[in-house]
């Protein structure tokens, strides 16, 4: 058990610490209060409150970057196999098209659901 | 450099693929899916949905079983196979564990395909804004998103792999496969989706974290023994080379990480908030096959790679366990939703499994697979009861609309009432014989002290189940008190499915007994 006073130790010491600076915080620090200070974030986009219905912002950046990384994944493998293509014969051809064929079923639903349309 | 590289001879890798068929053909489906998803027209997609998801699932429990009675696969009084190139070990313990999870993802899925209007748990469109037109037409026009199905069944694949993978980045990647869906399935609420989505968000930053620290002991392990193999780094702990303070550092994240996703007090924190925000299909699907796979892979990993550490990490095991039971119980009394309710439930269970888990014998390993199929059932069943108890907002999740149902609805409120029973233990459920199994074997252990913790909070957490009992039968019910739907042949199923297994597992319970520990005989391949 002498093994676990050490972890004991830190463990009451980091709890002594914690309560002891929110409390400390809380007594001693002055209040003065605006409303930059009550809002959740510091920068950004601000998250209350939002119109009804809209408030939205365009994510056609953020799926378009996410399709162009599949791809990119998808290269990183093809160049070494293309590479090594003789002498991982039948077994390398196969796994490529079961990846391949994987990753296209992805851009198929992306395709079919409208994930391409700009607008 | 490239030269000797173009030179060398590349052997490409041996896969059994006829051991590995049941995980294969749950991730095809899966894939099959989503191509349904993109091809079929609206209208037939649910048909053909049902069809993969259940039939796949069916079939994939037929190959376990076939790959379980294989002769050559257990030859020589073998305790398996490690397939794969060593990523993935097919034992008898594995195989049981993928059955139970098959058979439990099927009747959760059962639920999950209830569709009758009123009773369907999944949002129409979850991309609307909540309270906006768009969502009010998208429920006129009576869509539901039928991309629940192969989202199932890619957590289900993970699942399956998840207490089978023999490496650890393996487990890692199962460990997404499985977590990835489930958070998505999490926020598709067709009711309170704020709620849902809260509960999404909740357990993805706090699923991320923990595989951050998973991730991180893996490290730890690999920077120990040179090697993600489970039977390596067993290997180098046990010659005692390298640095102790690597391998415990990894010991405890690595066991942090699977913990976490077990419920296990103090990393249970987003347990309540996710099973009470999630659909309620989606909490029967965690609370059960989750669980079952989470328990697998903790397994696993501390009986093979940390098997000659017992002694270190035993006196944290035997905390976290007490903690698990004793504050999973004590929460539970003042919980007023039925869903919290069922969640700290479902906590306090898995400190009683991890009584079995810390005994590290065969009996152990045995008692913990058959309470986890026994238990498993139990919470589907009664998840199932909580999707029937309707007011005109959704599901009646509080306990004051629970009042005087028994009154109202005694068939429901009795079938309920049996499940509430069979978490409390009581004999000739299956919920006693589980944990009369897990005591034992702890017993046997030697952890004498941890039963009496686990019975005395056994008792703590009988008094909140009969509680909830009392207050059904001998209350009023309130004025605005819920109505109790009914429901279509499968959410049926998956009731009498959960009271049958329930009675069978507690009034004969041998032969799965039996299963257990024939499976657990030989404990895991190394």
């Amino acid at each position: 058990m002498s093994l676990y006073v050490p972890i004991l130790v830190l463990a009451a010491l980091s709890a002594v610490f914690a309560v002891f600076s929110i409390v400390m915080g809380s007594l001693a620090g002055p209040k003065r209060w605006n409303r930059a200070k009550l809002s959740a974030y510091e920068c950004g986009i601000q998250p209350t409150p939002q119109p009804l219905g809209g408030g939205r912002f365009p994510i056609k950046y953020y799926l378009t970057a996410m399709l162009f990384i599949v791809f990119d994944i998808e290269i990183i493998f093809l160049y070494p196999w293309a590479v090594a293509f003789d002498r991982l014969g039948m077994f390398g051809l196969v796994e490529m098209v079961l990846f391949i064929v994987t990753v296209l079923v992805a851009f198929a639903y992306v395709w079919r659901r409208g994930g391409l349309e700009w607008d | 450099m490239s030269a000797t590289i173009a030179a060398g001879v590349i052997t490409p890798p041996s896969i059994e693929y006829s051991q590995l068929c049941p995980m294969l053909l749950v991730f095809g489906l899966a894939v099959a899916g989503v191509l349904v998803e993109a091809f079929v027209p609206r209208q037939a997609r649910r048909g053909i949905h049902l069809v993969l998801t259940l039939g796949g699932l069916a079939a994939a429990f037929v190959l376990t079983i076939v790959v379980a009675s294989s002769k050559s696969l257990f030859r020589d009084h073998a305790a398996g196979h490690v397939a794969a190139m060593g990523a993935v070990a097919v034992d008898r313990p594995t195989l049981f564990i993928q059955g139970t999870i098959l058979v439990l993802a099927f009747v959760s899925v059962l639920l999950i395909a209830e569709s009758s209007h009123d009773v369907s748990s999944f949002a129409a469109q979850a991309a609307a804004i909540p309270g906006s037109a768009e969502e009010r037409e998208g429920l006129l026009a009576g869509i539901t998103h039928t991309e629940v199905y192969p989202l199932t069944m890619f957590a289900v694949g993970g699942m399956l792999l998840f207490p089978a993978a023999n490496d650890l980045l393996t487990m890692f990647v199962a460990l997404e496969v499985l977590s990835l869906p489930l958070y998505l399935l999490c926020g598709l609420a067709r009711r309170r989706r704020l709620l849902s989505q809260e509960a999404a968000m909740k357990y993805f930053l706090l699923g991320a974290f923990s595989s951050a620290f998973f991730l991180f002991g893996i490290a730890l392990l690999y920077g120990f023994a040179g090697s993600v193999r489970l039977s390596a780094i067993a290997a180098a702990a046990s010659s005692d080379t390298g640095s102790t303070t690597l391998l415990l550092a990894g010991l405890a994240l690595v066991g942090l990480g699977l913990l976490f996703k077990i419920g296990a007090v103090p990393f249970h924190g987003w347990k309540p908030d996710v099973y009470q925000g999630a659909p309620t299909p989606v909490t029967a699907l965690m609370a059960s096959c989750t669980v079952v796979s989470a328990f697998g892979a903790l397994l696993r990993v501390f009986y093979v790679a940390f098997g000659q550490l017992t002694w270190d990490w035993r006196p944290a095991m035997w905390t976290i366990a007490i903690l698990t039971m004793v504050a999973g119980a004590l929460i539970a009394i003042t919980q007023t939703d039925v869903k919290r309710l069922l969640a700290y439930s479902s906590i306090a269970h898995a400190g009683f499994i991890l009584t079995g888990v810390i005994a590290a014998t065969a009996a152990g390993l045995s008692a913990s697979l058959f309470y986890l199929a026994a238990y498993g059932f139990t919470t589907i069943g009664a998840f199932a009861v909580v999707t029937l108890v309707r007011d005109p907002a959704g599901e009646a999740a509080h306990l004051s609309q629970w009042a005087g149902l028994g009154k109202r609805s005694p068939l429901v409120a009795g079938v309920f009432a049996f499940f509430l029973l069979a978490f409390a233990g009581i004999p000739l459920t299956s919920g006693f014989t589980g944990k009369f199994a897990v005591f034992q074997a702890a017993v046997a252990g030697g952890a004498v002290p941890l039963v009496i913790v686990g019975v005395l909070s056994s008792a703590i957490a009988a008094f909140f189940y009969v509680r909830v009992i009392v207050l059904m039968f001998f209350s009023d019910p309130a004025p605005d008190a819920p109505s109790v739907v009914t429901p279509s042949v499968f959410t049926s199923a998956a009731v009498v499915l959960g009271v049958v297994a329930t009675v069978v597992l507690g009034v004969v319970p041998q032969p799965l007994l039996g299963l257990a520990s024939h499976a657990a005989s030989q404990l895991f391949v190394r």
